[in-house]
């Protein structure tokens, strides 16, 4: 099968599934900034999602696009390593045009990676997964709320200020991640050329820096708020 | 203006495929600006066979960038600290009085090291034969306007056609993909009428060997367009992959 032996054929998976993650994080990032506007409309969201069957088989999906995602970077990552031997230059010079991003996309992806499983264990542990498991209630830093109710959640954690810092680590590390990615992904599909890598290269900026421009103000705003307990806003 | 300098050299030396190489550090004295780089290393060897010593062992022909013999990592660059050029291109006058030069060979899994300097560059060879060429009979060089081909497509076919499939683009690789290559060759023929019948065959041959050779997967770092010394651009590997994704897809 071509799709899994061939090298372009590995690289076109990576390429599809990094594409249907960035479409993810863009409805991600929508549904945050709803928040901003309206914790109950962001509630809202919280609950159509839920349990429901729909929700819990997009989320398996997009588990398993994930997986697939890292599965096949890690074998890329060490094929390459292999490819390129155990011998390496005395003298590194990184050219111009290529940027650091490209270079670290397996590192960016890890710390990535690592900072979902916080994301993980703070949210869709006590949102979905305890839904899944029949409770109503969930506790969140000795109080009781329904795991529905997002708003409750955000307010919570990103009143703590590590919590707001480790999220805006993630945020750049992801930000890097995108830059190279959404027009690497591009590329490997054989959507370019020369006018188009130009273009190409500045709407995966672009597009990188709103979608985490989105993410960082919904996390620093929740961060004021709680600053201001309510008061100024 | 060229003036004479003095230079220290860290070069690469390794007796044979297996065995175990190091640096060695050779001064060298009133070397003139106005020498190729070649040149220079031809007064090295000089200089270390009236000392009693082994000569470095580098490849070398046509001496005018056209061959794709030459090699060397100079300095952190395939071809040396120069764009666009060989390595035989390569002049003094681009090293200051007093700089330490450092040589190394391609270092990628694909080129193993022979000797000193010289790797063995005969997998892009096998890619080739494996499908760079037109297996029709295309006759005598035809009138210039006998098949119309548009001035873009003809310019894109040159373009890719000018890789002389020297290795910088996998030495320069960190994945050690030899995908640069494989597109120019891939593209020059399947811009071209001629070329263009057995288009699907020869990338998925290509593909396959390059593969087969144990070259590394392309992550797009484009570190092998800007150390190409043809300058050929990746715009060539998307139309690489997307030849052999559609030639796939027809399957």
């Amino acid at each position: 099968m071509w799709l899994l032996n061939s090298s372009i054929g590995k690289k076109l998976i990576m390429s599809i599934s990094g594409i249907f993650l960035v479409l993810f994080l863009t409805f991600h990032a929508a549904m945050n900034v709803a928040a901003v506007f309206s914790e109950e409309a962001y509630n809202m969201i919280c609950s159509l999602l839920g349990a429901n069957w729909y929700a819990v088989a997009a989320t398996i999906v997009l588990a398993g696009i994930v997986v697939l995602h890292f599965v096949y970077a890690l074998m890329l990552t060490l094929q390459n390593r292999k490819a390129r031997g155990n011998d390496s230059y005395a003298v590194n010079v990184r050219q111009k045009n290529v940027t650091w991003a490209s270079k670290n996309m397996f590192v960016l992806g890890i710390i990535v990676i690592g900072f979902m499983l916080l994301h993980f264990a703070q949210f869709w542990y006590k949102m979905m997964f305890a839904e899944l498991l029949g409770f109503h209630h969930v506790t969140l830093g000795g109080m009781e709320v329904s795991p529905q109710d997002g708003a409750a959640f955000i307010n919570f954690y990103f009143s703590h200020l590590w919590v707001v810092i480790a999220y805006l680590i993630w945020y750049v590390a992801l930000w890097f991640h995108l830059t190279h990615g959404i027009w690497s992904g591009i590329q490997t599909i054989g959507w370019s050329n020369n006018l188009w890598i130009k273009r190409w290269k500045v709407i995966s900026n672009i597009y990188a820096t709103l979608l985490m421009a989105a993410f960082a103000f919904v996390t620093i705003f929740f961060y004021l708020k709680s600053l201001c307990d309510g008061s100024c806003c | 203006m060229d003036k004479n300098i003095n230079i220290t050299l860290k070069v690469w030396r390794q007796r044979g495929p297996k065995e175990k190489g190091a640096f060695e550090t050779y001064q060298l004295k009133d070397i003139s600006q106005g020498t190729s780089f070649l040149e220079m290393l031809d007064i090295l060897n000089e200089q270390l066979v009236n000392e009693g010593k082994e000569p470095v062992v580098f490849d070398h022909d046509c001496r005018e960038g056209i061959c794709g013999m030459c090699s060397l990592y100079i300095d952190g660059h395939p071809h040396g600290p120069d764009t666009e050029i060989t390595t035989c291109q390569l002049h003094m006058r681009k090293f200051d009085d007093g700089a330490t030069i450092t040589i190394e060979p391609w270092r990628s899994a694909g080129f193993p090291v022979i000797r000193d300097l010289m790797v063995d560059r005969y997998a892009y060879d096998k890619i080739i034969q494996a499908g760079g060429f037109v297996s029709i009979n295309t006759g005598g060089i035809p009138d210039a306007n006998a098949i119309p081909i548009p001035k873009k497509d003809a310019d894109l076919a040159m373009d890719a056609a000018a890789c002389i499939g020297c290795g910088a683009c996998a030495a320069a690789c960190k994945n050690g993909s030899a995908m640069l290559f494989v597109s120019a060759k891939v593209s020059q023929l399947a811009l071209l009428p001629q070329g263009r019948v057995e288009a699907a065959r020869r990338a998925k041959a290509m593909v396959s060997k390059m593969d087969e050779l144990g070259f590394g997967n392309c992550t797009n770092t484009r570190a092998c367009e800007a150390e190409c010394p043809k300058a050929v651009s990746i715009s060539n590997i998307a139309r690489l992959n997307r030849e052999f994704i559609k030639a796939k897809l027809q399957d």
